[in-house]
């Protein structure tokens, strides 16, 4: 068993994910790039959720801040991809840093109904401020970054642009998840996990418990903007429904749904809920439905999601084997 | 060591500390005993932050320290244990006490290095003197409820404090957990030359051990001093031992 534990999984499920395009197949790209950048918005928000025990409401603000941000930057005032990405970043950390000082003082359902409340704002002014964000109608034709340098390349370089996109969201992407999995295995990553279990206890081993919530808030924040910037330049187009309500709840439900708290738990909750969404509903128009009753039978069955379930059942197989 | 003067707190109309002043002599080991309501744990968690007094000073080694954070007072040097014992119930042992261990070394904040490596020796050596060393793999929540007391007491003494509070610790014991524990204490207590202070209603755990007893009860503070005297205290034997002793 401890030999399926050396197998570098993460490594060969991105190598995989880069051989999508192999397929020739635009469908499978586009499949291919939502489920990328939805996994890390998913991630950052276990973050949260999984990590600190912290339920957020209101998390598409971020992910909507990031969009709006990349795109306007790139298309108003024609900023390079790489300089815009991260201006993204950053604004989403500011907006998380200032939203969360006032979300952490307050405890469970305050928090989450203030995350809530928050993102409700965002939404709001992405919606009404026409003149920057296009309002309404939401702010379309963003340009591609430029990947001619793709072109040139052997092998790939006969890809379709999309696909080219498609690699750069990858590789962004690893990068990201390199980077989640780097903090919540640090010391810093501890003491998040001390909290979710017991504030109190974390209090009186030295540590601001506010604080650090503010940190997790402000850093998983930061994330969601990076997702929410891909987004954009996916859709080729970012609206104010990247940050409303219920792009909160479709996160928090693919997070759930693959397992909050461990680590690639959210990638698989993205990429089911994601992949289920377009094989039911070529059958049937009744998608939300078949979903409530998927999320029913699963937080009875897997109360840890399915990432949990896989766990456990891995480790019933490995007690059994030793018996 | 600590010094508590005239500090009260009340609850929407009920006064659970009345005006209690007290004082809390270094390396030595003093109770705070009285009937369950006498205003114990509430003492407690106003001398560790954990609720904002009405009025009155808690003194840290001439620092004070009333309406201070919890997180402040404990890096000051105080550690303490509560009553519902509180312990991160899904780590493992190990990962408990090394948890606080970080904390006091200041790394907490490092979110580009690996933790697991972290204070292995140091956390080892804390359980094996606390006789967990076995356990060090176990999820917390599997221990015995004796166990995990222990093991909240190793988390405590992860920061290496000065001053130790404990609230209730042999609180659900058997006999002979209750006789382990108190040994325990006693050596903790002498090898860390630490002070400790801690809550019981047990007599006979209070006069075996302690040199220094307060009573509290209905929030004021009776009788303060040696356990004969306290023993021998008129009001004391009245409102609390009931003539027992």
């Amino acid at each position: 068993m401890n030999a399926l534990n050396r197998i570098p999984w993460a490594t060969l499920v991105f190598i995989a994910a880069a051989c999508v395009p192999l397929f020739g197949s635009r469908f499978y790209t586009y499949l291919a790039t939502d489920i990328a950048i939805l996994a890390l918005f998913a991630a950052s928000l276990n973050l949260l959720l999984g990590y600190t025990g912290l339920v957020s409401f209101g998390h598409a603000a971020y992910f909507g801040i990031g969009a709006y941000t990349c795109a306007i930057l790139m298309k108003t005032y024609g900023v390079y991809f790489p300089l815009a990405f991260l201006a993204a970043g950053a604004m989403a950390a500011a907006f998380a840093l200032v939203f969360g000082a006032f979300c952490v003082r307050s405890s469970k359902i305050y928090f989450a109904m203030l995350t809530l409340a928050f993102a409700q704002i965002v939404w709001a002014i992405c919606f009404k401020w026409n003149s920057v964000t296009g309002g309404e109608q939401g702010f379309s034709n963003v340009p591609y970054p430029n990947l001619d340098w793709m072109a040139s390349l052997p092998f790939i370089g006969g890809w379709r642009a999309t696909d080219h996109f498609y690699l750069l969201v990858l590789l962004l992407i690893a990068i990201g998840f390199a980077a989640l999995r780097r903090i919540v295995q640090s010391p810093f990553g501890r003491m998040l996990t001390a909290i979710r279990e017991n504030p109190e206890r974390a209090e009186f081993i030295g540590i601001n418990v506010r604080k650090y919530q503010l940190a997790a808030f402000v850093v998983a924040g930061t994330f969601a903007g990076w997702a929410g910037a891909l987004f954009g330049l996916f859709n080729r187009g970012v609206f104010p429904d990247f940050a409303y309500w219920s792009k909160s709840a479709e996160v928090l439900i693919m997070t759930i749904l693959g397992g909050m708290g461990h680590f690639w738990g959210p990638a698989v909750g993205a990429a089911t809920l994601i992949l289920l969404n377009h094989q039911i509903t070529s059958y049937t128009t009744y998608w939300p439905f078949i979903l409530g009753s998927i999320l029913i039978v699963l937080l009875f069955v897997f109360p840890g999601g399915l990432v949990g379930a896989l766990h456990a059942g891995v480790q019933r197989l490995r007690r059994g084997r030793d018996a | 060591m600590l010094d508590v003067q005239e500090i009260r707190k009340t609850f929407s109309g009920f006064t659970a500390v009345d005006g209690v002043t007290f004082t809390v002599p270094a390396q030595g080991i003093t109770a705070v005993i009285g009937p369950n309501g006498a205003g114990k744990s509430t003492l407690f968690n106003l001398l560790t932050g954990h609720i904002r007094a009405d009025s009155g000073r808690v003194t840290f080694q001439d620092t004070d320290i009333t309406g201070t954070a919890p997180h402040t007072i404990c890096r000051m040097g105080v550690g303490r244990s509560f009553q519902h014992t509180n312990i991160f119930r899904k780590l493992t042992v190990f990962e408990n006490v090394q948890a606080a261990l970080i904390a006091h070394g200041g790394q907490a904040g490092a979110f580009w290095s690996r933790a697991d490596r972290l204070y292995r020796d140091e956390a080892m050596k804390l359980l094996a003197s606390l006789g967990l060393a076995g356990q060090a793999a176990d999820v917390a929540d599997s221990l015995s409820h004796g166990n995990q007391k222990q093991l909240e007491l190793g988390v405590a003494l992860a920061s290496d404090p000065k001053l130790l509070l404990l609230d209730e610790p042999t609180a659900g014991m058997s006999a002979s957990e209750t006789r382990d524990t108190i040994r325990l204490l006693e050596r903790i207590v002498a090898d860390r030359k630490l002070t400790l202070l801690f809550t019981e209603h047990d007599m006979d755990v209070v006069f075996s051990i302690a040199q220094k007893i307060a009573v509290l009860h209905q929030g004021k503070l009776i009788a303060e001093g040696s356990p004969t005297e306290v023993r021998n205290d008129a009001e004391v034997r009245r409102v609390y031992l009931g003539g027992r002793h």
